[in-house]
């Protein structure tokens, strides 16, 4: 079984701070990490392999230093690692990204045929879930998101049956192979990378593809060129004019605190204490 | 790479930098309406889709232009009804495709209808709810119609200059908002997370035509099948955007037998229990109780937070509450910068006597109704 993983290295969103006068990012110091959710696809496609046996390729399209992310994926038990990384990559939008790593994933197959894309379910700094279903759709692969469980894999049949979380529910799914599958977060646990992985891993010879190994054929798909959607501005969140009410501690016990505040949220929202009431009664 | 990011692309960057394209053919002006995807399962319509209705008539209303709501399901699925809900929504059509292959979301048959009717009626704009419906969906509709599509809006409105979409996003975790137009390509899609917008109030008065498409697909040509669909248990069923009372707690509860403590509260109010993603990620509570820029939008009339620090990723998901209490031992916290009312103390001692002043109030006041 062969299965592709497309990662993507993204700024530890937990640590970002914006500059308070330009509204700019500042990048120093803040972490670079595998996107999170890509991880859950990667230690269930782990399983898979560990089950059927063959092998895992990782893909992740951005700057060289991404490498150290596919590194860190191989650490855990990746078999190889393509970072497709060109300077007309750059300024893709999510259109644009899913038409670079179908070409990657393509040239990939050429190698060896592909049987199981996964992506994760989005990123943490972009978060629009748009990539996974993009790739698919190019690529012409049954798509399966927000994939809770993986049932079975009938190799012979070449069919997988999966659980997706829908809303209200579960969906039980039954579909062919080649198919993209992006994970939903915490279904699985990552494994640790023992030291004689991590040493493999650095060592490993992470293959960069320039946009012609990667077989990309139509510069106007990629980049900027390949994107419709423009950034026509960038701002901070606007600060609340109001400002906050604090009820003292210090100065007064606590019962009387609680009931003063109770009377002041009934005070500010007329209609809420009717609404419990009418809970309470009914 | 998603969304192109702030750092890659600064505001006011030059037109046709790039040498993109971002002028609209002639074919493509041609392209008018808005529409908005109703999202049904099992005989209800998802409030995000009202919600969108009422932002598609505010879009329409600037440009001149109808709305319409599209119907895809199967052949006895109540259609019919839900258009007809849409129109006192604010729509003016409806577009519905019936089939046995479109009962019960799957991405194949539903990615060909959606793109079979926007190429046949041209939208200018297509809005779809940021469910896990709606996303799947419109990740593939755009890439099969090579359109832009922006996730997560907070805000729809009608650029004046080039009369685009202008869709606003936070990006980065909440960090920063981005406002995204797709210039040169058609339709303009855009997902929105419930209860981001608010919803519209109904005009029973209202009407509206209905046309309808067949699809064109026999079930032997899709290849995914849904064998089994397994509802949630109503016992487990947390629905946090649609909450009118929240109470969240935050690590500063310590553990998570302190979580008690806010389960409590939120019985006597008759709401429900939220949190954060640290929390949920230490697994004291299910991942559909975070509130935030990975977890839900709510928009409660009562929003209280305990031993909760206000992380932006966090506050995006909670700061359109009517009402928002927090408690914190810190008073430096970012929680109180969008708080209204606030209290400096040891969330563990707080919320219990909250809890009993709640109680006693309410049991007081409805014995004063009765």
């Amino acid at each position: 079984m062969h299965i592709v993983v497309c990662i993507k290295q993204v700024p530890d969103s937990a640590q970002i701070r914006v500059h308070p006068v330009t509204n700019t990012i500042m990048r120093q110091g803040v972490p670079a990490i595998v996107n999170p959710y890509d991880l859950f696809s990667l230690e269930e496609a782990l399983r898979l392999k560990d089950k059927f046996g063959g092998k895992v390729t990782m893909l992740c399209m951005g700057p060289p230093q991404a490498e150290e992310a596919l590194r860190k994926c191989i650490s855990f038990g990746a078999d190889d690692a393509v970072l497709v990384t060109d300077r007309a990559f750059a300024g893709a939008d999510t259109l644009a990204t899913s038409y670079a790593l179908s070409a990657g994933v393509r040239q990939i197959a050429k190698e060896q045929a592909v049987d199981i894309v996964f992506t994760g379910k989005q990123t943490i700094d972009g978060d629009t879930a748009q990539v996974g279903p993009g790739i698919a759709k190019r690529m012409g692969l049954q798509l399966l998101t927000y994939v809770s469980r993986i049932v079975e894999v009938d190799l012979e049949a070449r069919t997988i049956t999966v659980e997706r979380r829908a809303e209200g529910g579960v969906q039980v799914l039954k579909t062919s192979l080649p198919c993209l599958i992006t994970m939903l977060e915490n279904t699985n646990e990552m494994r640790f990378a023992n030291l004689p992985a991590m040493i493999h891993a650095a060592a490993y010879p992470v293959r960069k593809w320039s946009k012609e190994d990667a077989g990309v054929e139509d510069l106007n798909k990629i980049g900027l060129k390949g994107s419709p959607t423009v950034v026509s501005k960038v701002f901070g969140p606007t600060p609340r004019s109001e400002k906050v009410e604090m009820l003292d501690l210090e100065t007064s016990n606590l019962r009387d605190v609680s009931l003063n505040l109770i009377q002041k949220i009934f005070t500010r929202h007329p209609t809420l204490e009717s609404d419990l009431l009418m809970k309470e009664l009914t | 790479m998603s969304q192109p990011t702030p750092a890659a692309a600064p505001a006011k960057r030059p037109a046709g930098r790039g040498g993109r394209n971002l002028e609209l053919s002639e074919e493509l002006k041609a392209y008018k309406g808005v529409w908005v995807f109703i999202e049904h399962d099992r005989g209800h319509v998802h409030s995000v889709s009202w919600e969108l209705v009422g932002e598609a008539r505010k879009l329409a209303d600037t440009l001149g232009c109808q709305v319409s709501a599209i119907l895809l399901g199967g052949p006895d699925e109540p259609l019919e009804k839900f258009a007809a809900e849409a129109f006192t929504f604010g729509a003016d059509k409806a577009y519905i495709m019936k089939d046995p292959v479109l009962k019960g979301y799957r991405n194949e048959p539903f990615t060909k209808g959606m793109t079979d009717l926007v190429n046949k009626y041209q939208p200018e704009i297509f809005l779809l709810g940021a469910t896990s419906m709606g996303r799947d969906l419109a990740g593939s509709v755009a890439t099969t119609l090579l359109t832009g599509l922006t996730a997560d809006c907070t805000e729809l409105k009608i650029d004046p200059a080039t009369r685009a979409l202008a869709a606003t996003r936070p990006t980065f975790g909440g960090s920063l908002y981005c406002t995204i137009m797709t210039l040169a390509y058609r339709p303009q899609m855009a997902t929105v997370r419930p209860r981001v917008m608010l919803m519209p109030r109904a005009d029973a008065s209202r009407t509206g035509d209905i046309t309808y498409d067949t699809l064109g697909m026999i079930e032997t040509n899709i290849v995914t099948k849904m064998l089994d669909f397994i509802p949630d248990a109503s016992s487990n069923k947390i629905n946090l955007p649609y909450a009118d009372v929240i109470v969240s707690g935050g690590k500063g509860l310590k553990n998570p037998e302190n979580f008690k403590l806010v389960f409590e509260l939120a019985r006597v109010l008759g709401g429900e229990v939220g949190s954060t993603r640290p929390c949920v990620q230490a697994g004291w509570v299910e991942a559909d109780r975070q509130v935030g820029q990975t977890g839900k939008t709510v928009r409660p009339k009562l929003y209280i937070a305990a031993g909760i620090s206000g992380a932006i990723q966090h506050r995006v998901g909670c700061e359109a509450a009517d009402v928002i209490v927090a408690i914190n031992t810190d008073v430096n916290a970012p929680i109180f910068e969008f708080a209204h009312y606030g209290i400096v103390g040891n969330a563990m001692q707080v919320l219990p006597a909250l809890t009993q002043a709640f109680a006693a109030h309410l049991a007081l006041r409805s014995r004063q109704v009765a």
